[in-house]
């Protein structure tokens, strides 16, 4: 049996989640004798090629989030959402009812220990968005793993699940919106 | 011998005026629901409860019990209707469970997981809401309130104080407290009232108590709301109020 190609990414997410995946410990061997990973921050590959599943961590906030999701949307014949923030938003979205200016203002102008801070203006940079949204709100998406990360044991389990080609179930301590 | 009816099959016997859902928690039947507690008057108004009586639908919270009546809860489909309740209820506020402190032992949370909710599905409102942290001991956490009103009803039929009520209409509707200024510290509101604890959710919270069970441990942790014994009636045998 041929690997399967997983790619893996985290947008506006903090990598907790990839975190949770490394902390399925040992069975990790067992991952990559059957899993062959693509575009993931493990491998560092850059852009994705065809896959046949897609982990996606966080939310999206800017639009290289959007060019980052379209990609994996495009690529990932399952696209999953994994973790809160590419679920609801998450942490990220407490933004959404601030202006965006006054949160430029807080981070790099009045945070603590800074002095002449100015807001970053390359033109390198990604366009910030006014709200953060969940990643089904921009493309497609075919399971939700939730979890704030979502437990080792969930994650093996719905990896486990989608290569056996099984609709992926949850036992219920795996289930954690936090 | 007591009347009965039955509900998905079982028979549940029942006192003349008992409400579907009074005879149920007695027969130790788990009906879903948020707005509903033992100790207060029904409100019939989070629709979750929602039960086909005889092939109609009605709030198991509201409607009486009647001899022989058949009653459906456990259906697909009203598991599903219930199912987008509770993500209704998700996107209209600013329900953050990683960052609340209600988070493990909250009842909206709960009733997510007993009904297998993986995603809120509809598109978020993030809408803003006002936090009162003015009350020394007690904080309002508005982005948490799903308009239940167990503390209005709380404040108003046990502490005998009316310290909330909902204001606005719709989409505007709004946790308010009974005070000029309209912060909590200006009313008479006092962390030994029932109103302190009555909340399904982390909208109303005790102040310095946050994340002090671990995670694990927490109520909902390991065991469906549907395992665990109904709400105690009275104080102090407290359990889901953490």
């Amino acid at each position: 049996m041929s690997k399967l190609r997983v790619a893996t990414c985290s947008i506006a997410g903090c990598f907790g989640c990839h975190m949770s995946l490394l902390d399925i410990d040992e069975r990790l061997f067992e991952l990559v004798k059957a899993v062959e990973f693509d575009r993931s921050p493990i491998t560092d590959i850059k852009h994705c090629g065809p896959c046949d599943i897609g982990l996606v961590e966080g939310g999206v906030c800017n639009a290289e989030n959007v060019h980052v999701l379209k990609e994996f949307r495009k690529n990932c014949r399952i696209l999953v959402a994994m973790g809160s923030c590419a679920i609801t938003g998450g942490i990220p979205a407490w933004r959404n009812n601030v202006d965006l200016w006054d949160c430029f203002q807080e981070v790099y102008h009045y945070g603590i220990g800074l002095e002449n801070g100015q807001v970053p203006n390359d033109p390198e940079l990604p366009l910030p968005f006014d709200k953060v949204h969940p990643i089904n709100e921009v493309v497609r998406v075919d399971h939700f793993l939730p979890g704030c990360p979502p437990p080792a044991d969930a994650i093996w389990r719905f990896l486990t699940d989608l290569a056996a080609g099984r609709e992926p179930r949850l036992d219920y301590e795996m289930l954690h919106y936090d | 011998m007591s009347k009965t009816f039955t509900l998905d099959g079982k028979v549940i016997p029942f006192e003349e005026g008992e409400t579907i859902m009074e005879a149920a928690t007695a027969a130790g039947v788990y009906i879903p629901h948020l707005c509903h507690h033992p100790e207060f008057k029904p409100h019939g108004s989070c629709k979750l409860c929602t039960v086909s009586i005889g092939g109609r639908l009605g709030a198991a919270c509201t409607n009486r019990a009647e001899e022989g009546m058949k009653v459906e809860s456990e259906t697909e489909a009203l598991n599903a209707d219930r199912r987008s309740l509770v993500q209704m209820l998700f996107v209209e506020g600013n329900h953050v469970c990683p960052s609340c402190e209600k988070s493990g032992n909250c009842q909206l949370q709960a009733v997510g997981y007993h009904l297998g909710m993986l995603t809120p599905h509809f598109p978020h409102f993030y809408p803003a809401r006002d936090v009162d942290a003015s009350h020394p001991d007690m904080l309002l956490e508005r982005n948490r309130c799903i308009l239940c009103e167990l503390c209005v009803r709380a404040s108003r039929d046990v502490d005998g104080k009316n310290v909330f009520g909902i204001g606005g209409r719709g989409i505007r509707a709004r946790l308010i407290v009974n005070a000029a200024t309209g912060r909590l510290a200006d009313t008479d509101f006092s962390v030994t009232d029932r109103a302190a604890e009555v909340c399904p959710t982390g909208a109303i919270i005790r102040k310095r108590y946050g994340f002090t069970v671990p995670i694990g441990k927490r109520l909902y942790d390991r065991h469906s709301i549907a395992e665990l014994p109904p709400l105690p009636a009275k104080r102090g045998e407290g359990r889901g109020e953490g």
